[in-house]
């Protein structure tokens, strides 16, 4: 069975719970996903299956891409992702699946792209906390030490200055608090990664 | 912001709530859940500043308790802990933020009633 969705992070907002307290939660526009091929033990090498989820206009796509579609017999998807599954014996090409996989209290974790910050200092990026700014100083913000100086060189993986953010973040265990199937709608408790918007993934955890 | 958002909102705003604004004495019944029973307690006072923004709408409450202690209470305008709002009292102001109450006492804290 399937335990992943695909959806869109729609922003953040607040919700009452039944007791009258003010739950944070993220709205996420969450499938229907289609799956568009099954990948199998016995030809692939592991279970798992591909899914599509989005609009796309068909001739925004290259013609390898347009073939996958066509093969499957589905319409074509802005975005594919594979799943992996143990059981692939109940899973058609074309089936949907949507928000309905998930119910209000389950443990989730949810993946995706974090904000792009640009080029970041060690401040920022690393946590340094950073020197005086003033009484002569002159170190402010600056990253200092490169390592030791008996190693004559600086250790691969030294915090930097450097690209910021638009990774592929996960936060796990977070808790499913609405799911509205008719509108492909999951609201979950608390923030998730990325920019409204963005593309990110909810998978069921044990 | 995301008319999916707005839409969620929309569902909690409640229906019946009284007009009320800042100046108004008002009677907040609210719901408090003790050892698995509910009651309704109530906090009457003058509500001093208003917060709006749809579901998310707050109100802060002013009343002087015993010997003359200030207490404050902020709410949630659509919390389902709160039963019931009555408006005991309108009163004539200027402003929309009656902080200015806080460093008042007794006669200075007087507000005229809107006729």
């Amino acid at each position: 069975m399937v335990k992943s969705i695909l959806g869109r992070k729609i922003g953040m907002t607040q919700v009452f719970a039944d007791d009258g307290t003010v739950v944070p939660v993220t709205v996420i526009e969450a499938g229907p996903v289609v799956v568009t091929q099954v990948r199998s033990l016995n030809k692939e090498g592991y279970n798992a299956v591909q899914v599509g989820f989005g609009q796309i206009a068909a001739k925004k796509l290259t013609k390898p891409v347009a073939g996958q579609f066509s093969k499957a017999g589905v319409t074509p998807m802005r975005y594919l992702r594979e799943f992996k599954v143990d059981d692939i014996a109940d899973i058609t090409i074309g089936q949907e699946f949507h928000a309905d996989l998930f119910a209000p209290g389950d443990k989730v974790s949810v993946t995706g792209t974090s904000k792009g910050k640009g080029f970041a200092g060690a401040v920022k990026r690393w946590h340094f906390h950073g020197a005086d700014m003033t009484h002569g100083s002159m170190i402010h913000r600056k990253p200092q030490s490169g390592g030791a100086t008996d190693a004559a060189r600086t250790f691969k993986g030294v915090k930097r200055p450097g690209r910021m953010g638009g990774d592929t973040v996960t936060t796990r265990g977070l808790k499913v608090v609405r799911v509205d199937a008719d509108k492909n709608l999951i609201l979950i408790k608390g923030a998730v990664p990325g920019a409204n918007g963005g593309v990110i993934e909810i998978c069921k955890m044990d | 912001m995301s008319t999916i958002i707005q839409e969620i909102e929309k569902e909690q705003v409640k229906a019946d709530l009284p007009e009320f604004g800042p100046g108004d004495n008002v009677r907040v019944h609210v719901r408090v859940i003790e050892s698995g029973k509910e009651r309704i307690q109530v906090f009457e006072g003058l509500v001093i500043a208003k917060r709006h923004d749809s579901a998310r709408e707050t109100f802060i409450v002013r009343k002087i308790s015993h010997a003359g202690v200030g207490v404050e209470r902020t709410f949630f305008l659509n919390s389902p802990r709160i039963a019931k709002i009555d408006v005991v009292r309108r009163g004539k102001v200027r402003r929309a933020k009656l902080f200015y109450l806080r460093d008042k006492i007794g006669k200075a804290t007087r507000i005229k009633e809107k006729k």
